[in-house]
């Protein structure tokens, strides 16, 4: 993804990614560049081949310094000499699990959601489960649009009410019936069926025993006062 | 009536002049959206008639003019050139006006306001104290021209600037100006004009768009509107200054379709400006050229987003976009895009005309100029008041405003629109200022301002307006979509009684994520109402959750109608209206209530005359 057009092709920047400087493309997304160095941060609506959307808002990271911080999406986020960037900060990790709290309380029985609340070690539910099917990630609409050429499907509604539909909600002639959309869904696979819980969690692959960063390989883990983990930097001593 | 150069227009506005008499009598009918709704069209109607019965109709002028602000005194209007402001008009009233005041010249004292703090009538508009201590730079102008023409606005002093930026100065040096003057956007933000406008000329690209947002769609905020509709040659001017000095030659003006007059006014403004040669090709011999589109929004409050209403102007759904490469860089179309509210471009040709010093002398430290503020709700003077930056709350609410009707006390202010915070009583000293109003957890927004009384339930105002935006919200990302819903669910819950205490940490956490992580300014402010009310009436939510009581009475749930046996004259009023038939007793025994039938819609507690219907 080229969004920062104006940089040179060829000369990277430097970025401060969780504490450590290391060389970014500034054609990149600040997405690109954290899985480029092997960190990994969760995506629902992302998907290489196709546009950034940046509404899942789960690839959120903080950025700058001091009293000058905030959360942006990391998938449409360009890099620049001299960002800071917090992967896994505490403020990061709350806003995370909340957005995955919002979107399972939707759609409870996504295994992929599941999965994730497993990995961000997600405890609770505390809204009242809707029981719907689609997270709205929009992914089958871009890959319809982008890579099927056929935009035979698109948003309708607003807010709560939004759904995806054909327009105007009848059979349409531009849909081929390629079933691209069918898989790029992220949400299409039924939950695990598992130990049945008798909460909206699953919950049955939680690691209960709390790790350092476990994706980050050790490096990260000897640096004091380490600047990505989640538990902070006095629980990693 | 074409005007090729700066003395052409100089000319034509002598000639225009020449043509006028100052001393004729002029009456200039508001027709503001809240004269309107009061039937101004006849009175202005009768005006003429009257007139023209008399004999009178080369002898005095009949103007119908944009909103002069006093919404709550309408229909207005001003007779020139003493002034006199005559309120509250029927149709009745016109024959008398010609005859006492333009024929004999005398004032008719049962039309003046009367001023009751210090018990007197008040003959000219700038003695009331509604206007006494307004600063009204850009809506003054309002009743002193007819909207409807461009000779009205050249002759007050229309198109100066442009003649003097056009005329002498480099694109650069009005940037430098419009940054001196330390103006920020009125639309929201608040963002220095001067360097969004340096940003968008410093940006890459062969064309570049200057747009005005007039999508404004706060509930009761008219500010935008009143301008666009009685002034909108000052907004056209202010765009084409911009234009100049960001070096673009397109723009479009963004009118919600609700707004028909100020569509149908900006529309004629534009046509009168192109044939006037001040839109077009090489606008007064400077090889300068600049034109305009309007384009109408399709209904949607999340429109007044810039990318989503770059995104609406590009005939895609009206939904934001992330912000981080600005819009002064890609906006329109992808190219450079200065975006700026209708306020902020009404400012700019007094800028231009006066100088940045004079404007940065008015205001505050950070905020400089005045503020159009739409006053509402719970207050004796609705209406629009235009007010220096720094003012405090109070003066605008009981000087200006004339306090909280029927002896009610005064318990918080929402300024901002519906995303904006609720401030309460304790800080009604504060000066209104865009960081002052930021750091008591509301905002500047476009300025809409509502009054609440002792008798509004807080948590029913955080209610009312998490629900107006999750409507709103188009729905893209999730904490906007999904948090709004759960909020709106949450507070549902308060208000019917099924609140837990610990929903008040939810609601804290939610609010968190929507201002940290939604994509745009909507989501980002959404938790405003909901954190304000929070912070400043936390009892009130626990009165909800712990004692299932409203405070305020105002949610239906959690009130119960009685009737007081003692009180009661059993004069069956009440049993009367009641529609649930919920009431029984004998004439002149005392009633009871059944509580079971009871849908608690207040009519007896309304109706009664000895307080005998007990709320609690």
């Amino acid at each position: 993804m080229s969004q920062n057009s104006q940089a040179p092709r060829g000369e990277m920047v430097k970025i401060m990614l969780n504490g450590a400087e290391v060389q970014a493309d500034p054609h990149w997304s600040l997405l690109e560049a954290i899985q480029f160095y092997g960190i990994d941060i969760p995506t629902l609506c992302h998907d290489e081949g196709l546009t950034p959307y940046g509404v899942c808002r789960l690839c959120v990271v903080e950025i700058g310094s001091g009293d000058k911080t905030k959360l942006v999406a990391s998938c449409m986020h360009p890099v620049w000499e001299g960002l800071e960037v917090r992967t896994h900060s505490n403020r990061v990790i709350k806003t995370r699990k909340t957005i995955l709290e919002l979107l399972i309380a939707r759609c409870p029985s996504s295994k992929k959601l599941q999965d994730m609340a497993a990995l961000l070690e997600l405890k609770e539910v505390r809204f009242e489960p809707l029981n719907d099917d689609c997270i709205l990630c929009g992914l089958c609409v871009r890959m319809c649009e982008e890579q099927m050429g056929a935009k035979a499907i698109g948003f309708a509604g607003r807010g709560p009410e939004r759904y995806i539909t054909t327009p105007f909600d009848m059979n349409s002639e531009e849909c081929r019936k390629c079933g691209a959309c069918m898989y790029i869904c992220p949400v299409v696979e039924l939950r695990c069926q598992g130990p049945q819980a008798e909460t909206v969690l699953c919950s049955g692959c939680i690691n209960t025993e709390p790790v350092c960063a476990p994706d980050y390989g050790e490096a990260m883990c000897f640096m004091v006062p380490c600047l990505s983990c989640v538990k902070g930097p006095e629980d990693v001593k | 009536m074409k005007v090729i150069s700066a003395k052409e227009l100089e000319d034509l506005r002598n000639e225009i002049l020449a043509g006028k008499d100052q001393d004729k009598p002029c009456i200039a009918v508001c027709g503001g959206p809240g004269c309107l709704a009061n039937q101004c069209l006849e009175v202005r109607d009768a005006f003429v008639n009257e007139i023209a019965a008399k004999g009178l109709t080369d002898k005095v002028d009949v103007r119908t003019t944009g909103c002069h602000g006093f919404c709550e005194r309408g229909p207005i209007a001003l007779i020139y050139p003493q002034e006199i402001f005559y309120q509250r008009l029927s149709i009745d009233d016109i024959p008398e006006i010609i005859e006492q005041t333009i024929v004999n010249n005398k004032t008719i004292d049962r039309l003046l306001y009367t001023d009751d703090e210090a018990g007197q009538l008040v003959e000219t508009e700038g003695e009331v104290p509604f206007y006494k201590k307004q600063m009204r730079l850009i809506l003054g102008n309002n009743s002193k021209i007819d909207p409807h023409s461009i000779e009205d606005y050249i002759a007050i002093g229309g198109y100066s600037a442009l003649v003097k930026v056009l005329g002498g100065m480099q694109p650069m040096d009005v940037v430098d100006e419009i940054k001196n003057s330390g103006i920020r956007g009125r639309g929201g933000g608040g963002f220095p004009t001067g360097r969004k406008w340096e940003s968008t000329r410093n940006a890459q690209g062969d064309i570049k768009y200057v747009i005005c947002n007039a999508d404004e769609g706060d509930p009761g905020a008219f500010m935008d509107r009143s301008i666009l509709e009685g002034n909108p040659h000052s907004v056209l001017e202010g765009m084409i200054i911009g234009a100049y000095a960001i070096g673009s030659n397109e723009g479009y003006v963004y009118v919600r379709n609700e707004y028909p007059l100020a569509l149908k006014n900006i529309n004629l403004a534009i046509k009168q400006a192109r044939e006037a040669g001040l839109l077009g090709d090489n606008i007064l011999g400077s090889g300068f050229g600049f034109d305009l589109k309007v384009n109408r929004g399709g209904g949607a409050f999340v429109c007044g987003e810039s990318t989503a209403l770059m995104a609406s102007l590009e005939g895609k759904p009206g939904e934001p976009r992330a912000k981080y490469i600005h819009t002064s860089d890609k906006g329109l179309w992808d190219r450079p895009s200065n975006l700026n509210n209708v306020e902020t471009w009404a400012n700019i040709p007094l800028i231009i005309n006066n100088g940045a010093d004079w404007y940065s002398a008015i205001g505050t430290e950070s905020s400089k100029g005045t503020k159009v503020f739409s006053l509402v709700g719970k207050i004796n003077n609705t209406g629009l008041v235009e007010v220096p930056m720094g003012m405090t709350l109070r003066e605008i609410i009981f000087d200006i405003g004339g306090g909280i009707p029927d002896g009610k006390a005064f318990k918080a202010v929402q300024t901002g629109g519906p995303s904006g915070g609720c401030i309460p009583e304790s800080l009604i000293d504060l000066p209104v200022d865009y960081d002052r109003l930021t750091e008591v957890g509301s905002m500047m927004g476009s300025g809409g301002m509502i009054v609440m009384d002792e008798d509004t339930c807080m948590v029913d105002v955080a209610l009312y307006f998490i629900n107006f935006l999750m409507e709103e919200s188009c729905g893209k990302c999730v904490p906007c979509r999904e948090g709004l819903l759960r909020m709106g669910e949450i507070l549902t819950n308060i208000t019917e009684g099924r609140g837990r205490m610990e929903d008040l940490d939810l609601i804290q956490d939610l609010s968190e994520v929507l201002k940290d992580a939604s994509l745009c300014g909507l989501g980002q402010t959404a938790p405003n109402p909901v954190m304000s009310t929070l912070k400043y009436f936390r009892d009130e939510y626990e009165a909800h959750i712990k004692d299932h009581k409203c405070p305020a009475g105002v949610c239906t749930e959690l009130i119960t109608y009685s009737i007081d046996a003692d009180n009661c004259t059993g004069c069956g009023l009440c049993l009367k209206k009641c529609p649930a038939e919920a009431i029984t007793g004998e004439t002149k025994q005392p009633h009871v209530l059944d509580a079971g039938k009871c849908i608690k819609c207040g009519i007896c507690y309304d109706v009664c005359k000895f307080d005998a219907v007990i709320k609690e």
